[in-house]
């Protein structure tokens, strides 16, 4: 491990300046992804600026408009367990409290931040691995993925080249950012000249010609907090996770739901509804396509699963020898239609599945 | 870098000169020579490293010594300050819920953290309803506990003993 300098700013402006002021410079919030890299020498900085006492470790009420709800605003410092514990997520954005809490495990849940959860880098094990050629670490190399074990790796938006080949296919890890794409999160950046809001739909990109960037954050720009605007759809959300093993793994798919149904005389309809995607891209997949082939039909696990299939029109699994992902396509599909058919249940029905009896 | 830090370590001021690249699970065992705290795996995937910092259960192994000047730190063995067994540990003992033991002082540290994220209401993903109070049954000590690997596989016993303790204490364990 590279030897680093340890600092603390005194203000949020201070750790902005230094870190922008050197180009191998990190920040550090819970040190559970970048720690990690320390030791396995993907990341090698020269200094690291601690921010968990500069940003804020608070959840608050935002104001709405016209004594309307509002939103909530999540201090950039909040530990994922206390996020997943407040009682308006629990209530109102229950997807995003799901979701952080199939995320890791208790100890690391406590440790990890929503800044840094944010911006953790991709599990991919030829990425981890720096004895393997990887795309994502160097622009130089070839993504060993490709050809390798593709399991975890992306089937839509991933990097093609001038003749149309794929140039790398690392996912996005986190299970929080899924659920907050869903709930257009707002992240606050506070930067070397000043603030900026970044809609979480802007704020990562896909591989494209540069694999190596994950979000559109400049060098020395600091997430301060992230905003969650009212959403009254989200009262009826989930998220559903399929992994390896029953807890304690990252996504193989995961998917990100809310829903709203018009209960006519024919039976229910979807009046509204938002989809996001984990483990099938490079980013959270925001599926628009699903949600457009949705609103106003009738809510029914056909519609349901047409829709999670127009979506996955342009889907690209990779064959792999080593183990390839098209399975993911039927399981994209099958995954967002459990998670739909649930919340489209009828919670004054007798026969639902969902809440407990008393 | 060098830095100089102090760390409460189970009830005892340590102060020490380190290297900034110094984990805290580094500085207990090398430097302090705290070894009831494990290293297994050191990359944050078998919680054999699991220290209660400020009182919350985290991964040592992670966790830079430098960041934590003047935290506390409490392993298994703070656990039982006057040399009496925590009711934690005893659990496991009557419960046989160890074979090799090496994962044995972090699943306690972890069972005794995870009973104060019960008593506090945190949630798990175990919850058919993340908005209710939580109940800790059976599937609830085993997600919570899954950051806790052992690699003889007595889970069906730490189960049982951490079971027993909340039982035992009636919910409020400390
Ligand atoms: C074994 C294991 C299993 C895991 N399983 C899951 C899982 O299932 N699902 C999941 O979602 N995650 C999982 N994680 C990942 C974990 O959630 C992340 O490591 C964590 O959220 C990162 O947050 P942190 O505060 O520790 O960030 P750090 O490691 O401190 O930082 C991560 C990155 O963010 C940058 N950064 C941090 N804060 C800011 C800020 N405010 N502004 C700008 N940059 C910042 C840092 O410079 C660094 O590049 C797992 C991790 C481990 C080790
Ligand atoms: S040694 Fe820390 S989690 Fe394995
Ligand atoms: S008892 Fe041997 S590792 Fe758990």
């Amino acid at each position: 491990m590279r030897p680093f300098t340890y600092t603390r700013a005194d203000d949020a402006d201070g750790a902005v300046a230094s870190v922008t002021a050197d180009r191998e410079a990190m920040f550090l919030a819970g040190g559970t992804n970048l720690v990690d890299h320390l030791k396995l020498g993907i990341a090698a900085p020269s200094t690291l600026v601690d921010v968990t006492g500069l940003t804020s470790d608070r959840i608050t009420d935002v104001d709405g408009d016209d004594g309307q709800e509002g939103g909530l605003r999540i201090g950039a410092a909040v530990r994922n367990s206390d996020l997943a514990a407040h009682p308006r997520v629990r209530a109102e954005y229950p997807a995003l409290a799901e979701a952080l809490l199939q995320g890791a495990s208790g100890q690391l849940r406590n440790m990890a931040t929503t800044g840094g959860n944010l911006l953790q880098r991709t599990r991919c094990a030829y990425f981890q691995d720096r004895t393997t050629p990887c795309t994502k670490r160097s622009l130089d190399e070839p993504c060993s993925a490709l050809g390798g074990w593709a399991r975890y790796h992306a089937i839509l938006g991933a990097a093609e080249d001038d003749e149309g080949l794929q140039r790398c296919i690392a996912t996005h890890p986190s299970d929080m950012a899924v659920a907050m794409s869903m709930l257009d999160a707002r992240v606050q950046v506070l930067g070397p000249e000043g603030e900026r809001t970044i809609p979480i739909g802007e704020f990562y990109r896909l591989p494209g010609d540069d694999p190596t960037r994950d979000t559109v954050l400049r060098h020395g720009e600091l997430i301060t907090a992230v905003d969650l605007p009212p959403a009254p759809i989200a009262t009826n959300s989930t998220y559903y996770k399929v992994r390896d093993r029953a807890s304690y793994a990252f996504a193989l798919v995961s998917v990100a739901a809310a829903l709203e149904v018009d209960r006519t005389p024919d039976g229910p309809v979807v009046a509204d509804v938002r989809l996001a995607l984990g483990g099938v891209a490079h980013m959270p997949w925001r599926a628009h396509r699903a949600e457009e082939a949705l609103r106003g039909r009738p809510a029914t696990e056909e519609n349901f699963r047409a829709a999670a299939e127009a979506e996955l029109e342009s889907a690209r699994p990779v064959e792999s020898p080593a183990g390839g992902n098209a399975f993911k396509i039927p399981l994209v599909a099958g995954t967002v239609t459990a998670a739909l058919r649930r919340l489209a249940q009828d919670p004054s029905a007798t026969d639902g599945v969902s809440g407990e009896s008393a | 870098m060098k830095a100089s830090i102090t760390l409460t370590v189970d009830g005892r001021e340590r102060s020490l000169t380190i290297d900034s690249r110094t984990t805290v699970l580094d500085a207990l065992r090398e430097h302090l020579d705290v070894t009831s705290v494990k290293k297994g795996c050191d990359h944050g995937q078998c919680g054999s490293c699991t220290v209660l910092l400020n009182g919350r259960r985290t991964l040592a192994c992670l966790s830079l010594a430098v960041a934590h000047d003047g935290d506390e730190v409490v392993t298994a063995d703070g656990l039982a300050p006057e040399g009496e067994r925590h009711a934690m540990a005893q659990a496991f003992l009557d419960a046989d819920a160890y074979q090799c033991g090496y994962c044995t002082p972090g699943q306690i540290t972890s069972a005794v953290g995870m009973l104060g994220e019960v008593d506090n209401g945190h949630p798990s993903a175990a919850a058919t309803d993340v908005a209710a109070p939580p109940r800790l049954d059976r599937a609830e000590i085993a997600e919570r506990m899954s950051g806790n690997l052992c690699r003889c596989a007595a889970y069906a016993n730490i189960v049982t003993a951490i079971e027993n303790a909340h039982a035992a204490q009636d919910g409020a364990l400390r």
